[in-house]
């Protein structure tokens, strides 16, 4: 079980949050715009990455808010929490694995 | 490959400590050449590598384990059989694996311990009775047998279960499969590693893919692998929870995501479980191995992972729900508790499938319940491969289905909660 920093109320076990998927992926301004391929890119393709995810979560049994995460999935160890809206902190994670596919670009 | 297990052969082995026997399948060193290479040395994968040889008369072919053989998902799954999905393409292609089941072991000379014991799926509110009906006409439409048991009909098929009126969730009823059951899993991977072996396969372990090499024109040339540069044109990924790794070598990212999913066992008892239960509203399924461990899957982490290990609530949450099932087992002790790392799909399918890349196939997104479709899924990317086309059971679950919107929303296929 992973303690987890909510950035509103501080340190809670993972029972509080729920996980809400990968973060900075933002909708498409306008999607009847988009071709097929990248209508399916938003919606079902996802990173995956065998290293640091940026992740959304939502304290449901807490404050209710949501926030982002960077959590190490070879590990599971979060490295840094921040609010909805901030730019993914930079923070040392060590060197991704020579396999982790890269943050595919989205519209 | 009779004679070496004759009734002699087993006095002589006892005699002189069991070193007499040979190796089931060659321990292969990789070649320069192949015309498919097979990444991935699980279930699905080694079986692709059989029907390749065996039904389409290809020679050389390598199958690529980064570990060792039934290592990976294909010795950490709880080894439950059944083809009780809702949709027509799940009945198609999950029936079709069920029927090679039946006579694996014949095929493959090798007791792969198939047990069709039934699987006995339980209903718990109004809803679950309303969902089972529904899979059961859906089920013989397609002619897949499922039926549907009462209160007293679950007790009597499984005694040890508790369906007192009194239970926090009561049983309303179940949906039973005859046909389902259970398999050994390690068998599963090492008669068909054996067999492919038999027909010239390399099995070649210890042996990473670390990447896709691709010609002027974009086609696969030959894979990167920690024990040197392997020629082909035809590549088949069939690596569960590292496929999206595997893929990005060869630039191609996928609709999945991969979890943490977790299973554990007992200390072995006496028979006392007949059949695999499963319930999808409290979320727990258990069946008794042969050995006598009672076998209990548990479900997924929320997060996607590559450890393999999962948080201990999870587990705690499955054996609550045992419990409640089975005040019987409620002082039994846990063994061992393990975690394997799942593709998972957004519409909870699995993608057998060509790529925009050719030569490069795609087998995954298995998600919590592949074991099941272990022959099925080889025998059809098999032929996929060979034939450079899909197979027609394997057609639906292409890549395209995800720019197209025609999912198989299979979301109560694994019966549990993903």
């Amino acid at each position: 079980m992973l303690l987890i920093v909510c950035p509103y109320c501080g340190e809670r076990s993972e029972l509080e949050f729920t996980n809400a998927g990968e973060a900075h992926i933002r909708r498409p301004s306008d999607p009847s715009a988009l071709s097929d391929e990248a209508w399916a890119a938003f919606l079902f393709y996802r990173s995956n990455p065998k290293g640091t995810h940026a992740e959304r979560w939502r304290h449901t049994h807490g404050c209710g808010k949501f926030f982002n995460a960077l959590r190490d999935t070879r590990t599971d160890r979060i490295v840094a929490t921040y609010k909805i809206g901030q730019p993914a902190p930079m923070v040392e994670t060590g060197a991704p694995d020579a396999a982790t596919p890269r943050m595919a670009g989205r519209p | 490959m009779g004679g070496e297990h004759s009734v002699f052969a087993l006095i002589k082995g006892g005699l002189t400590g069991h070193r007499s026997w040979a190796r089931q399948w060659r321990d292969a060193a990789p070649k320069a050449a192949y015309d498919v290479v097979i990444i991935g040395g699980g279930g699905h994968g080694l079986a692709t590598a059989y029907y390749l040889a065996k039904r389409h008369g290809l020679t050389k072919i390598a199958v690529l384990e980064r570990g060792w053989i039934g290592g990976g998902n294909t010795g950490r799954n709880t080894t439950i059989i059944r083809s009780n999905y809702l949709y027509d393409e799940s009945a198609a292609l999950y029936d079709y694996a069920l029927k090679l089941w039946e006579d694996l072991s014949q095929e493959l000379n090798y007791n792969v311990m198939f047990s069709p014991r039934g699987v006995l799926m339980l209903a718990h509110s109004v809803h679950d009775v309303q969902s089972a009906q529904r899979h059961i006409h859906a089920n013989r439409v397609n002619g897949v047998d499922n039926e549907w048991l009462t209160t007293a009909e679950v007790k009597a098929f499984c005694p040890p279960l508790n369906t007192s009126p009194d239970a926090r969730y009561p049983v309303l009823g179940g949906a039973l499969q005859r046909r389902g059951g259970t398999a050994r899993h390690d068998a599963v991977a090492w008669g068909y590693a054996r067999a492919a072996s038999a027909l010239g396969v390399d099995i070649i372990q210890k042996c990473e893919a670390t990447g896709v090499r691709r010609d002027a024109s974009g086609a696969i040339e030959g894979v990167e692998t920690s024990r040197g540069f392997i020629k082909t044109r035809k590549i088949g990924v069939v690596a569960a929870g590292h496929t999206s790794l595997v893929m990005q070598m060869a630039g191609q990212s996928m609709p999945l995501e991969s979890y943490p999913l977790q299973a554990l066992v007992s200390e072995p008892v006496k028979p006392v479980l007949p059949c695999v239960v499963m319930s999808n509203t409290v979320h727990g399924y258990i069946s008794q191995s042969d050995k006598g461990e009672l076998v209990i899957g548990a479900g997924t982490d929320q997060y996607i992972s590559y450890g393999q290990r999962g948080s201990f609530h999870v587990i705690e949450e499955t054996l609550a729900a045992i419990c409640e099932m089975f005040p019987i087992f409620s002082r039994m002790r846990m063994l061992r508790s393990w975690g394997g790392i799942v593709d998972v799909t957004p519409d909870r399918s699995p993608i057998i499938s060509k790529t925009p890349v050719k030569g490069l196939y795609v087998n995954c997104g298995w998600g919590t319940g592949g074991f099941k479709a272990t022959p099925g899924s080889g025998a059809v990317f098999a032929a996929t491969i060979a034939n450079d086309d899909p197979h027609p059971i394997a057609a639906p679950y292409a890549l395209e289905r995800f720019r197209t919107g025609r999912l198989i929303d299979e979301a109560a296929a694994a019966a549990v909660a993903h």
